[in-house]
């Protein structure tokens, strides 16, 4: 395996500081360093079609039809009462099975065997996803995307939460003003309601990202090679007999190089959200612009 | 076998006693009922006590944060920043990985090894850290007429903290505590899934209901199971903190008392 730097040749002889940057820089090592882009790119995907499903969630449950509601109503309220982590092991697998379940409907309709044959879930083999013949990067951009959808579904249901809180915070006057004119229920939503709840929704949504940054090493548990994975096996003790590098059992000083990272995510991110908080509500008629005015005078 | 049959062979499986063996096929509802319900055990034991010894220290680190002098300020600022911060899952990790170290220096330290106490720790400094954070908002939030009065009385120090700080904080954090409290539950089901070993097979509720469903794959009944018993935790917790919550507030006139709300704003 070629060395980033070139005195990296013979480990046996570093010492200090040049040890350590050959330690860190060893191939597998790329592999942790890949898996913060996973993290990334999980919260990238996962934060926009979040909110797309708490919007949904948040307007069925406006719904003046009956089932649409009760589906809007029963999505915001599966998180309350419920470990998250449940449903991310319950969703991983049972939105597996419904995937494949679809598939095998559609592509073997002569299929004569029940699907559930005891302990097990039987689809034909056509049906399978990845299907069994599939390389080894179609199985993990899989199960990534699994994961992802999970993610998306459960803080869909916090992010529902937080959007028909913000819904119900608009002034009602805003709403009847908007009938007064002669706007039609959908024109009212769209033209009144909706642009005005993000200012009450913001509180609500960068709290929600904080707690989506914070969920992120929950992928561990849903069979992606995330940062956990890595830290859990790169600490792990290394005999010479195996590697360059022989270490101890090193997996606390990972995991506290993890707790700094995500410290330091998160206070970037709390600084971010609190310009962008203050940006929005410069000029607004409620106590916190009111209080940035007279901080100004 | 009958349901009462199951029950008592697996009742207190989580604990270790009863059958030795889990069962392996033929799996019914009543056994998943029962050795989930049995795994529940250990998730009011870890809510309970990180919970009731969270509460102290929680006391403490708000005064601590709201104190002019820096030299306690600091700290609890540091310690809510650290534990707020970062996930409860990692905390987890790093802590196990620390005990073993520690085990492996001084055989003293192998109690904290096994989840009943080092789970336990973790989950009581990380509940402190969130609800120092409440209390200091609520010790932020206390009428200065308040603290007037009872300076017009000539109370101070301790006998003022007693009797007016401390149960006026507790009163307006009360509703933001109630939820860190149904939270901190819902986050004990991450301890044996994180490094903390399930030593011959005694786990939680979460841990009987991901073994059920690796063994059936079929996650729409154990899942379901667990969902029912967290609920009913759930509305117990709100049940009993509405109760404290009515003794808190008896004083005030019936319009002014706070409600109970549900709210969500922290899983870790």
């Amino acid at each position: 395996m070629a060395a980033i730097f070139s005195f990296c040749s013979d480990p046996a002889s570093l010492e200090g500081i040049e040890w350590l940057s050959c330690y860190l820089t060893t191939g597998k090592h790329l592999g942790i360093y890949w898996s913060i882009g996973t993290v990334l790119l999980l919260l990238a995907i996962t934060a926009p079609v979040a909110l797309f499903f708490g919007f949904a969630g948040a307007s069925a449950a406006r719904s003046r039809i009956l089932p649409i509601a009760w589906f809007g109503k029963g999505y915001t309220a599966i998180v309350r009462g419920v470990p998250d982590i449940a449903f991310f092991l319950f969703f991983v697998i049972a939105l597996d099975q419904f995937f494949e379940w679809i598939r095998h409907e559609v592509k073997c309709p002569d299929w004569d065997m029940p699907i559930r044959q005891g302990n097990d879930f039987v689809v034909c083999p056509e049906a399978k996803l990845p299907l069994g013949t599939a390389p080894q990067w179609v199985h993990e951009t899989y199960g990534f995307s699994l994961a992802v959808l999970t993610f998306a579904i459960v803080f869909g249901a916090f992010a529902a939460n937080v959007l028909s809180g913000a819904m119900r915070a608009v002034p009602h006057a805003q709403l009847e003003t908007a009938e007064a004119y002669g706007m039609t229920q959908r024109q009212t939503f769209w033209r009144v309601l909706v642009p005005q709840m993000w200012v009450y929704a913001l509180p609500g949504l960068s709290n929600l990202w904080m707690v989506l940054i914070k969920a992120t090493p929950l992928l561990f548990l849903l069979g992606v090679e995330d940062i956990v994975y890595w830290a859990r096996e790169l600490g792990a003790t290394k005999t010479a007999k195996f590697t360059d590098y022989p270490h101890g059992d090193w997996r606390m000083w990972y995991f506290l190089a993890l707790l700094v990272f995500y410290l330091g995510f998160t206070k970037v991110s709390e600084v971010v959200l609190d310009k962008i908080m203050s940006r929005l509500t410069r000029g607004q008629a409620t106590a916190a612009g009111e209080a940035q005015r007279k901080a100004a005078a | 076998m009958t349901c009462w049959d199951i029950l008592s062979d697996y009742g207190l499986r989580s604990l270790g006693f009863g059958e030795r063996l889990l069962p392996r096929d033929n799996f019914t509802i009543c056994q998943q009922v029962v050795l989930i319900g049995s795994g529940m055990i250990w998730n009011i034991y870890f809510g309970l006590l990180a919970l009731v010894s969270g509460f102290f220290l929680a006391v403490a680190t708000a005064v601590g944060k709201s104190h002019h002098n820096p030299m306690f300020r600091k700290p609890a600022e540091w310690f809510i920043f650290v534990f707020r911060g970062s996930p409860l899952f990692i905390q987890f990790f790093f802590a196990y990985f620390t005990f073993q170290s520690l085990k492996g220096a001084y055989p003293i330290f192998t109690p904290l090894t096994s989840a009943w106490l080092g789970a336990l720790i973790v989950l009581f400094l990380n509940t402190a850290a969130y609800s120092a954070e409440i209390f200091y908002g609520a010790l932020m939030s206390i009428p200065k007429g308040d603290i007037e009065a009872a300076d017009a009385y000539g109370m101070s120090g301790w006998k003022r903290f007693r009797r007016i700080t401390f149960p006026t904080m507790l009163r307006l954090a009360w509703p933001a505590y109630t939820n860190e409290a149904i939270f901190l539950f819902h986050a004990t089901t991450l301890v044996f899934m994180s490094g903390f070993p399930a030593r011959s097979q005694m786990g939680d509720a979460l841990y009987y209901a991901s073994y059920f469903a690796d063994k059936t794959f079929n996650p729409f009944i154990p899942y379901p199971i667990l969902a029912g018993f967290f609920i009913l935790l759930t509305l117990t917790v709100i049940g009993t903190f509405g109760l404290i919550n009515k003794q808190l507030n008896r004083h005030l006139p019936q319009t002014n008392r706070a409600k109970i709300r549900l709210r969500l704003n922290l899983i870790r």
